[in-house]
């Protein structure tokens, strides 16, 4: 692969987006349509059966402008289904969606003209080169031909392909598919990006430029994004949210921090690293940190030489303790060499958060059928009111969606399925 | 994250025309390009070339002897030449209905399951096209190639003839061969739609090519064969004369079910101004007056009433089987 590191810089596209003209009247504007609105995505109730599987359950979510929002779940939870419905390339059951304020049911064409989709298993014409599949989509997506050509020549650069551009595609490597893949969902200089699986095939240079290209579109243009993937630590490094996914429903949702207290077990720990020399005596040195008001126990790493692990005592303050250990180190002029929070890392949370809803939904008392009855047609009844009454204010951009349990009654709630029953 | 624009508006400088223009351009420019173009060319080209010899070779011998040369150009299509002894070459419109088919089918069986194959249908589907324009498009295109192709081909055929026997085709002539390639074009369209649909029904492109083939055999070589099996046990052609007539037209009605048939007697009254009656008569009364007719030839317009109705029911058949692709690929799943 040619791609060298730094070809990324994204350009400014001149002529491309033109300012200014007024927002063309969307279908079923209400309030969600707002223009002060800066969600792309958001869905409300969103459901998709596949005869007596529920592919998609009750889906909640809002994506905003300027952020990555990263989607995990295990095979068969949802994840695809819930992205073509977002396109409008299958019909939700129920529920309603929007994407760029639009219904992407009633409008797929203005919807799918802002959004930029790769699919999970991308494919291209394989007799045809990289440059005349992307001119083939440019031409779909109605790019003015004096457009095309340099638009091409810098969605190819952004992903490294240049050099390949000419060959058939036939020819292409797995992850070279996977770049044209990208350059292909931003030949139309989306406004929302969803990709499915991006980067399986993609090789680490590669990937990091990838993530880094998304996080500049997101920032220098104000993109949103949505992907889904099971690599965890690229949905760690680039999301800025993320959405856990287990069997259709969204187990939960936020930040990694969020998710972390949401999911993690509760162990906070704050690791230091001593400059102290080869066999000499640490003991002082662990007497000191232990000490530090806050911290309940110090573990070694698992060689000798790495840092310490210091675990934080309950109640305390993650933070509060990070600065205790940073004067008692400096008043006892340790030689430090580095300390850092530790965070969960999003494997664990996601083991956790996957492992949680089986249980969860045991304990769970199921409504009866005469307690809820027309349960099929009301939430999505609400769910499209609820959409259209969402007020123009972005709401706070980061929450976390209460877990199933202890969600309120009002929750729409499926009719029990025969196998769950005891 | 700085201060977030609004929905953005949506980009409004950009190409008009509809979606369907695009994926028909596209696709026509990939089967000209594409390896089956140039062999289906050739073989349709051979499979002209042969019988178009004797036949000339014919029609020189006869018309040597004949003054009047009226229509005899156009005996080129339909003249099936006798080559040695008892054995008779299939016509230009035979070897047409022969091959028509392969000719329409070769153009659309993996229309659409060629693109799930590839991965591309996802794609495709995600760009601001309507669902329909990619059904629409791949039709128009292969409708476009067929064209292409049948005008060559008549042309070199015409051309040949020209030069072969030193007879220019009078305007009605030419006429009945515009005619009779429209018909055939309508012919192959029906063979392109059922391409299509077996392309959208049928995720593999290996199977659908093998049904399509099938029922290209089925239909064109043993479908008068088993049309006539089923018929003779419905209407046995016994009993007495009327009896005998009216299962006749039974037997002749579930012939006229294939579109082998239709188009075979189209082409042939079309091409011929000499047969003036594609049916049978229904009574013993119409017989004799079949036998007592004066042989004439028939005015273009009268040629065309006679042939109406097999050009309405190919149209009625193309129309069923591209609608029927259509509605089960407005209705399928983007991944199947
Ligand atoms: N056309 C279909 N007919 C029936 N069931 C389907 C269909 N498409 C998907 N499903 C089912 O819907 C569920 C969700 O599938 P989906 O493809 O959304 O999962 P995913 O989260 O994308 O999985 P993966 O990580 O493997 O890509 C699966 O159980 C799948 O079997
Ligand atoms: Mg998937």
């Amino acid at each position: 692969m040619s791609a060298s590191p730094g070809r990324i810089a994204p350009k400014k596209r001149p002529g491309r987006r033109l300012a200014a003209a007024p927002t063309a009247p969307s279908v079923g504007a209400t309030g969600i349509d707002a223009p002060s609105d800066s969600i792309r995505i958001r869905t409300r109730g969103l459901t998709k059966r596949y005869d007596d599987l529920v592919a998609v359950d009750h889906l909640d979510l809002d994506i905003h402008a300027g952020e990555i929002f990263g989607l995990l779940g295990q095979n068969g939870a949802g994840k695809t289904t819930t992205i073509l419905m977002l396109l409008g390339l299958t019909e939700p059951t129920s529920g309603a969606a929007r994407v760029v304020g639009l219904d992407p049911s009633r409008g797929p064409l203005q919807v799918k003209r802002r959004v930029g989709y790769m699919p999970d298993s991308v494919g291209f014409y394989g007799d045809l080169t990289g440059r005349e599949n992307l001119r083939y989509t440019a031409r779909l997506n109605r790019i003015p031909a004096e457009l095309t050509e340099t638009t091409i020549d810098e969605v190819l650069d952004q992903v490294g392909l240049t050099d390949r551009a000419d060959d058939k595609t036939d020819t292409y490597s797995r992850g070279m598919l996977q770049r044209l893949g990208i350059a292909d969902a931003l030949v139309k200089d989306p406004d929302v990006l969803i990709l499915d699986e991006p980067t399986t095939a993609i090789d680490p240079l590669g990937v990091t430029e990838v993530l880094e290209l998304l996080r500049r579109l997101v920032r220098e243009r104000g993109m949103a994004v949505l992907l889904s993937s099971h690599l965890l630590n690229q949905v760690q490094s680039v999301c800025d949210r993320i959405g856990i996914f287990a069997s259709g429903k969204l187990i939960g949702q936020g930040t990694m921090e969020q998710l972390a207290a949401r999911f993690g077990d509760g162990r906070r720990e704050v690791e230091v690293g001593l400059d102290l020399p080869q066999g000499a005596d640490d003991r002082h040195a662990r007497e000191v940190l232990r000490k530090v008001p806050g911290v309940e126990s110090l573990d070694d790493g698992p060689r000798p030489g790495d840092p310490w692990t210091l675990t934080v005592a309950p109640g305390s303050d993650p933070a509060a303790v990070r600065s205790a250990v940073l004067a008692a180190v400096a008043a006892e002029g340790l030689p430090l060499a580095s300390i850092r929070a530790v965070l969960p890392s999003l494997e664990d949370v996601y083991r956790r958060a996957v492992a949680r809803p089986a249980t969860a939904a045991a304990a769970r008392p199921r409504p009866s059928n005469e307690d809820t009855p027309a349960a099929e047609d009301t939430p999505a009844a609400d769910a499209r009111a609820d959409l259209d009454r969402v007020p123009a204010a972005a709401p706070p951009p980061v929450r976390v969606v209460a877990p199933d349990p202890v969600e309120p009654v009002t929750l729409p709630s499926d009719p029990p399925s025969p196998e769950e029953k005891p | 994250m700085t201060a977030v624009p609004a929905q953005p508006a949506p980009r409004t400088r950009s190409v008009p025309g509809s979606g369907w223009t695009v994926v028909a351009a596209k696709e026509f420019g990939d089967h000209l390009l594409s390896a089956r173009f140039f062999v289906l060319v050739i073989v349709l080209g051979l499979a002209a070339a042969i019988p178009l010899y004797f036949a000339a070779a014919a029609i020189r011998e006869v018309a040597s002897g004949v003054t009047d040369t009226q229509a005899i150009f156009i005996a080129l299509f339909w003249l099936a030449p006798d080559v040695g002894d008892q054995f008779t070459l299939p016509s230009v419109t035979g070897f047409m209905a022969y091959v028509a088919p392969l000719l329409g089918l070769a153009f659309s069986f993996d229309s659409i399951n060629g693109e799930r194959a590839q991965g591309t249908l996802p794609r495709l589907l995600s760009q601001p096209i309507h669902r329909d324009d990619v059904v629409n498009g791949k039709f128009v295109a292969g409708l476009a190639v067929i064209g292409l192709v049948l005008v060559t081909v008549v042309t070199a055929i015409a051309a040949f003839g020209i030069i072969r026997l030193g007879i220019v085709p009078a305007p009605a002539e030419i006429l009945r061969i515009v005619l009779w390639v429209l018909l055939t074009f309508v012919y192959v369209s029906l063979w392109l739609a059922f391409g299509m649909l077996l392309s959208v029904a049928i995720l593999r492109a290996a199977t659908s090519a093998l049904v399509g083939f099938g029922a290209w055999l089925l239909l064109t070589f043993f479908g008068g064969l088993i049309v006539s099996l089923i018929g003779g046990i419905i209407a046995p052609v016994a009993g007495t004369a009327e009896e005998a007539l009216r299962n006749n037209g039974t037997q002749e009605a579930l012939r006229r079910l294939l579109p082998d048939t239709l188009y075979r007697e189209a082409s042939l009254s079309l091409l011929n101004p000499q047969v003036t009656s594609v049916s049978t008569p229904a009574t013993i009364g119409s017989y004799e007056q079949a036998q007592q007719r004066i042989p004439s030839l028939l005015s273009l317009d009268q040629s065309f009433i006679l042939v109406w109705p097999q050009v309405v029911a190919l149209v009625a058949m193309t129309v069923a089987c591209f609608a029927l692709a259509y509605v089960l690929f407005m209705r399928q799943e983007v991944r199947a």
